[in-house]
C-alpha cells in the first residue's frame, strides 16, 4: 500500500496537535477549567488553552511592533512587556527596551537580512495600543480561565485608552468566569478608585481581594507575595487620601511584609504617624 | 527570444483559464473581509491585525498558484505527449525550461498585483492613508522569491515525475527556508561537531527566502526597505533563480521523454 506525502503530513500534524493537547493539559488537571462553555472550548477542547496562550503571545509581539525573539533566540524567558507595563513596572519596561536580543550579527548573511527585519525595540504609544486588543480578545475567548488576560486587557483599556467602562466589562466577564480571583477584583478596586473616584466601592472590592488573597494555600501565597503587595499598598493609599491615617498605616505595615521596598514604606508610614500627630496636638479652633 | 515569449504566453493563459487563482482570491477576500467585520471592543480603529492576516493569506496563496503552477509543467506535457511536436518546432530544451520559467513567473506576478490591489484597498480604508509604496516594495520582493521558488518547483518536476509529490516537497522546503533557514546559524551555534558543519553547510548553500518576507515592516508601519537593499535582494535572487533554472536545464537535456 503506498501512502501519499499529503496523507503522512495531515496524520503527523493530527499526531502532534494530539500529544500537544495531552502534555499541556496534564498540569493544570483538576481545576475548574472545564467551567467555560464556548464556541473553542466545544471545538478544541483543552488544546483551545495553547492558543490562548499564542495569542497572548501575539499581543506582546504587537506590543513590540514586530520586534520580537523566537523560539531559537534563546532569550530565558521573563515576564512580557505587557504584563510589566499592567503592573506599573516602568523600570522594568525600559531595562527591557534596553536588551538586544539579536545581538551582533554573526555573518554575512544575518547582517544583510536584518535590513529587512525589525531591529529596533519600540513599545506601542499614542494610543495605539488598542492594537493588541483583539489577541486579548482572542486569548480570553480561548481560555477564559486565564485571568492575566483579563487584568492586562483592562489596563490597557483603562490607562492608555481612557475606556474604563469598556476595562470594567471585560474584568466583569473575567469575574464571572473566574470568581472571587483577586488579581481582577484588584483591577476593579483601581478603575473605582483611579477612574470613578468611588472610594467606598474601592475600598469594599480591595479588601474583598484581600479576603481572597489569604485563602490560598500557603504555597501560592508564597508565589504571589507581589499581589498582596499591590493590593495593600493601593488600600493604604486610598485611606490615607480618606483622612483614615490609622488604617493607612495598618495596610502599609501589611504590604511592608512582602514589599521588595520596605524602606519606602517606612517613610511613607512616618509621615504618615506625624501627621496624625500634629492633627491631635492642632488647637481647637475658637468658638464664635 | 520569440519561441519563448509564446511558451510564457501560453502559461499565462493556463492560469486564468483554471480555477485555483479565483478560488484562492474568493477564499483570501471572504476571510480577510471577515475578520475585518469583528468588532473588538467597539474600536473601528484597530487594523493590524486585519493586515496580518491578509498578507499572510496573500503569502500562502501566492506559494500555492507559484508550487502548483510550476510543478506541473513539464509532467503535464509528457504525460499529454504533447511535448514531442512542441520540441519538433524547433524548439530547444533549454527554450523550454526559460518559457516555462517565465510563464509562471509572471503569471504569479499578475495574482500578486490583484492580491496586493485588495490589500492595500483593505488597508488603506481602515487607516485612512494608502500604504502604496510599502505595498509596490512588499509586491516586489515577494515576486523576486518568487523566482526562486518557481525554478526550484520546475528543477523538483524533472527530478520527480509527480506533480504531486513535487509539490509537497517544495512546499516542505520553502516552508521550512522560511521559518528556520534564517536560525540555522543560532542552531549550529549550540551544536556539536560535525552536525555543526552539516548545518553551517545547509545555511550558507540554501537560498534565504526569509529576507524577501517584509510583510512586518508593512504591519507595523516600519517604512521602506532602502532602495540598495531592494536591488541587491534582487540581485541574489536572480543568482539563485539562474542557478536553479541551469540545474533543471541540466537534468532536462539528458533525459529520455518516452514514459
Amino acid at each position: 500500500m503506498k501512502a501519499s506525502p499529503c496523507l503522512l503530513l495531515a496524520l503527523l500534524l493530527t499526531v502532534c496537535f494530539t500529544l500537544a493537547t495531552s502534555l499541556a493539559s496534564r498540569p493544570l488537571a483538576g481545576n475548574d477549567r472545564a467551567r467555560a462553555h464556548n464556541l473553542f472550548s466545544v471545538l478544541f477542547g483543552d488544546g483551545r488553552r495553547m492558543f490562548a496562550s499564542q495569542f497572548f503571545t501575539m499581543a506582546d509581539v504587537y506590543f513590540h511592533s514586530g520586534y520580537y525573539p523566537s523560539i531559537f533566540d534563546l532569550r530565558e524567558e521573563g515576564t512580557k512587556a505587557i504584563v510589566s507595563a499592567s503592573h506599573g513596572e516602568a523600570e522594568t519596561e525600559e531595562d527591557e527596551k534596553h536588551e538586544d536580543f539579536l545581538g551582533k550579527p554573526k555573518d554575512w548573511i544575518d547582517r544583510f537580512g536584518r535590513h529587512f527585519r525589525i531591529t529596533e525595540h519600540t513599545h506601542l504609544e499614542h494610543s495605539q495600543e488598542r492594537e493588541i486588543l483583539p489577541w486579548l480578545r482572542l486569548a480570553a475567548d480561548t481560555d477564559p480561565q486565564m485571568i492575566q488576560t483579563y487584568t492586562v486587557g483592562a489596563y490597557f483599556l483603562c490607562q492608555h485608552l481612557n475606556r474604563p467602562q469598556d476595562a470594567e466589562a471585560f474584568l466583569r466577564e473575567g469575574l464571572r468566569n473566574n470568581p472571587g480571583s483577586y488579581e481582577i477584583l484588584f483591577g476593579l478596586g483601581r478603575i473605582y478608585f483611579q477612574n470613578y473616584h468611588d472610594v467606598n466601592r474601592a475600598r469594599n472590592v480591595w479588601q474583598l481581594a484581600l479576603n481572597n488573597w489569604f485563602k490560598q494555600s500557603p504555597q501560592d501565597q508564597k508565589e504571589n507575595k507581589r499581589n498582596l503587595d499591590e493590593i495593600a499598598a493601593n488600600l493604604a493609599n486610598l485611606e490615607r487620601e480618606a483622612g483614615n491615617y490609622a488604617d493607612a498605616i495598618r495596610w502599609f505595615q501589611l504590604a511592608q511584609k512582602v514589599s521588595p521596598a520596605p524602606d519606602a514604606l517606612q517613610l511613607q508610614i512616618d509621615e504618615l504617624k506625624a501627621k496624625m500627630v500634629s492633627t491631635t496636638n492642632a488647637p481647637a479652633a475658637p468658638p464664635r | 527570444m520569440n519561441t519563448i515569449w509564446a511558451l510564457t504566453g501560453v502559461v499565462i493563459k493556463e492560469l486564468y483559464r483554471r480555477k485555483d487563482f479565483y478560488v484562492l482570491f474568493v477564499l483570501t477576500a471572504l476571510i480577510t473581509v471577515a475578520t475585518g467585520m469583528v468588532n473588538f471592543f467597539h474600536d473601528p480603529k484597530i487594523v493590524r491585525y486585519v493586515k496580518d492576516v491578509c498578507l499572510l493569506l496573500i503569502w500562502i496563496s501566492a506559494l500555492l498558484i507559484a508550487i502548483v503552477t510550476a510543478a506541473r509543467q513539464i509532467p503535464a506535457e509528457r504525460e499529454s505527449r504533447t511535448i514531442f511536436p512542441l520540441l519538433a518546432k524547433p524548439v530547444t530544451r533549454w527554450q523550454v525550461i526559460l518559457g516555462k520559467f517565465f510563464g509562471c513567473w509572471l503569471a504569479t506576478g499578475i495574482a500578486l498585483i490583484v492580491f496586493y490591489l485588495f490589500f492595500a484597498v483593505v488597508s488603506g480604508s481602515r487607516e485612512q492613508h494608502w500604504p502604496w509604496l510599502a505595498c509596490l516594495q512588499a509586491l516586489w520582493l515577494q515576486w523576486a522569491m518568487l523566482a526562486i521558488v518557481i525554478a526550484l518547483s520546475l528543477l523538483g518536476s524533472i527530478v520527480s515525475a509527480a506533480p504531486s509529490s513535487t509539490t509537497t516537497i517544495c512546499f516542505i522546503v520553502v516552508a521550512g527556508i522560511l521559518m528556520l533557514g534564517g536560525h540555522l546559524n543560532t542552531v549550529a551555534i549550540h551544536e556539536a561537531q560535525p552536525l555543526q558543519t552539516i548545518l553551517y553547510t545547509i545555511y550558507f548553500l540554501i537560498p534565504h527566502l526569509e529576507w524577501f518576507d517584509i510583510r512586518d515592516r508593512v504591519i507595523y508601519d516600519w517604512g521602506l526597505v532602502s532602495g540598495v537593499d531592494c536591488v541587491l535582494a534582487t540581485l541574489y535572487a536572480a543568482a539563485y533563480t539562474a542557478l536553479l533554472l541551469l540545474l533543471t536545464w541540466l537534468g532536462f537535456r539528458r533525459q529520455s521523454l518516452n514514459t
